[in-house]
């Protein structure tokens, strides 16, 4: 049973939703991220997604974009953000990692070569946002076979047409953006997420997390309602930007201050 | 129109790949709405409503054909190939731009948006947007780079006085790349009403080959011309390229004639030694963004190089995906010309010719200048002049340090 297979039916038994938290690889710097990362586990992060920096994040608002943007200034890479998850793995082996990021950093890198540093660092899943289903096959393929998860997005947009089409090829669970537009936006109306978490459940047996717009421990607790997990990306990032001065610098205590933005959104999902 | 099963012609493929190129690389909120795209303009390309508007609007408004002009004066200056300029700097907007906003203007119509987005790099293509939403009657936001709001200022007032709203894009580098991501973030969020009229033979399918169907009339009117003008298909071709659409239009009817050298004009900056340059093909490698897979300029982590062009509409590090494959497939050969060569040749054809041309045609008549002195008489070279260089006084007399 894979880690993420592994954490879903953990939370299931324990009755309760998960939370799903977004950091940036590397931003600011190297350190405070590892830090950060290292630390959300025991800040109540079912599952991790970590972000890919990329230089053009077309699907992204100014929060993540610039949080890439601090990360590439001080030289993250995607090598040095499998580093990362090696380092984790170091000390945890339950909690699942997802790198979430753009397909040209991953292409480049060598999507066969990818996968097998990927997994050997430990990461269990992949969510590339402009890779959708009909172009992934030379990412899928070698991901299935080193046992790494690639992890579909659903939109307002999936209709009952577009579907199928999405969810042939999930596995681990499905990500649902519960709103049409960027990251770090609008949030979505409760209603408008049911109704479109019961349509896709009619598709896919596979646990559905819901992302987007998302920022408050009050959020996550009504999403927890509806959904198997809630992904708070955006403000998390932001509560790191926040906890950094003129310079960039992250300012004493910046990590623990995030990790305690962390355990406030996590105490709202107890069973 | 059916093509042989060996033709350069016959691409995309149904998912729109030519080659290992092309594609669709958007975000899934975006799938859904790329693909009614592609079935709203196979469903037009079968409509003959749809072509006899295109037509109607192509000569009426845009004042089409655009003349094929034997230029004495440059043939006689370049000392061999006999010159042609394809006029596309006397269409109406005074770029070729138009030809391609005109037709996606009637498949937004069709699709039922009423809100027109796109973006831009020197202006050329967000005038023409303008232009067509305020004929058709559409809402219009063009997403510019900060950097080239203020290098090509007269297109902004246009813009704002077409009706359009013109954003100020600050992420980046404030260039037409960034532009195209905030184009983006806007669609996603505005799938409902929106239509993202994209400028270039770029981005998810069916972009690519849609722009370029609709720039095709640039070499079939060419083809009808040079054999009006002197009996027989030119020897060669020039374009320049920066998301390729113009050097498209004017290639794509004569790809299948192998007799045909096809030259592709990249900008090649301060010089491709010195990495300040636009010469995705010279310079970059294989890479996804914006929608599709093509060569890129970027670094060995997959992260995106800043392009530098003295011109606007040539500043952007990638390039369409047909040009890659035609690059590959060595059909056409992608050359370059430095922001010097272009300055000068802008000078001499102004000079020459009476003809200001755009900093992006000069990149082309730079190449050509090169070219034309090595071959015979008897070889007839058409260059395409796809716009008119009034928008670029201020970029060129600040670069030669005033008019004398």
């Amino acid at each position: 049973m894979s880690r993420i297979e592994a954490r879903f039916a953990a939370l299931k038994r324990a009755g309760r939703a998960g939370l799903i938290t977004f950091v940036t690889a590397g931003d600011p710097d190297r350190d405070t991220s590892q830090a950060i990362l290292d630390g959300l586990p025991a800040a109540g992060a079912d599952l991790i997604e970590l972000g890919v920096p990329f230089s053009d994040p077309a699907a992204d608002g100014p929060v993540i974009e610039l949080a890439a943007q601090r990360a590439l200034k001080n030289g993250a890479t995607l090598a040095r953000t499998l580093e990362m998850v090696r380092n984790f793995r170091q000390k945890n082996h339950d909690t699942p990692i997802i790198l979430m990021g753009y397909y040209n950093p991953v292409y480049a890198y060598g999507t066969e070569r990818f996968c097998a540093d990927a997994a050997t660092a430990g990461v269990d899943g992949l969510i590339i946002v402009d890779l959708p289903p009909e172009e992934a096959a030379e990412l899928a393929g070698p991901a299935r076979a080193k046992g790494i998860d690639v992890i579909y997005l659903t939109t307002p947009t999936s209709d009952d047409v577009r579907l199928p089409t999405v969810l042939e090829s999930a596995s681990g669970f499905v990500y649902h953006v519960s709103i049409a537009g960027i990251t770090g936006t609008a949030s979505a109306k409760l209603d408008a997420v049911s109704e479109a978490l019961a349509r896709i459940r009619r598709h896919t047996k596979l646990p559905l997390a819901v992302g987007f717009g998302i920022k408050t421990a009050a959020q996550v607790a009504e999403i927890g309602k509806l959904a198997d997990a809630a992904v708070v990306g955006s403000a998390i990032v932001q509560k790191l930007a926040d906890q950094l001065d003129e310079n960039g610098k992250p300012k004493d205590g910046a990590a623990q201050s995030v990790l305690g933005f962390v355990r406030e959104l996590a105490a709202g999902l107890t069973a | 129109m059916t093509s042989l099963p060996n033709s350069l012609r016959s691409g995309p493929d149904a998912n729109g790949h030519f080659g290992i190129f092309g594609g669709r690389y958007v975000s899934e909120t975006l799938m859904p709405l790329i693909l009614s795209v592609g079935e709203a303009y196979e469903e037009a390309k079968k409509d003959p409503e749809f072509h006899r508007e295109l037509a109607y609007q192509l000569t009426h408004f845009v004042g089409r054909p655009s003349p094929l002009y034997h230029a004495k004066r440059l043939t006689e200056f370049f000392g061999g190939a006999k010159i042609y300029l394809k006029r596309e700097d006397l269409n109406h907007t005074g770029a070729h731009k138009v030809n391609n906003c005109i037709g996606q203007a009637l498949v937004a119509r069709r699709m039922g948006k009423k809100r027109i987005i796109a973006e831009t790099g020197a202006g050329q293509h967000g005038v023409a947007t303008a232009t067509v939403c305020a004929l058709f009657g559409l809402d219009c936001v063009i997403f510019m780079g900060a950097t080239d709001v203020a290098r090509q200022a007269p297109n902004v007032e246009r813009m704002k006085l077409l009706g359009a709203k013109v954003v100020p894009v600050v992420s980046g580098a404030s260039t037409l790349k960034d532009a195209m991501n905030d184009a983006m973030r806007d669609w996603v969020a505005n799938v409902d009403d929106t239509y993202y009229m994209i400028g270039t033979v770029a981005g998810p399918h069916p972009y690519p080959a849609m722009v370029r169907d609709f720039q095709a009339v640039i070499g079939e009117e060419t083809r009808t011309q040079i054999l009006e003008a002197e009996g027989r298909l030119p020897d060669s071709l020039v374009a320049c390229i920066g998301g390729g659409s113009n050097a498209m239009g004017l290639f794509h009817p004569f790809l299948d004639d192998a007799g045909i050298d096809i030259y592709g004009v990249e900008a090649a900056g301060h010089g491709l030694e010195t990495g300040q340059h636009a010469a995705s093909l010279t310079g970059g490698r294989p890479g996804v963004l914006h929608g599709n897979r093509t060569y890129l300029l970027q670094d060995q982590d997959g992260q995106i190089a800043e392009a530098h062009s003295i011109s606007a509409g040539l500043d952007y590090p990638g390039i369409g995906p047909e040009h890659a494959w035609l690059h590959e497939t060595g059909r056409v050969k992608y050359v370059s010309a430095t922001d010097q060569e272009a300055l000068d040749a802008f000078l001499f054809t102004t000079r020459l010719e009476g003809i200001i041309p755009a900093l992006e045609s000069s990149h082309a008549i730079a190449y050509a200048k090169k070219k034309a002195a090595e071959l015979p008489k008897n070889h007839l070279m058409v260059i395409n002049l796809s716009g008119r260089g009034d928008k670029d006084l201020a970029t060129v007399t600040a670069a030669i340090g005033g008019v004398k």
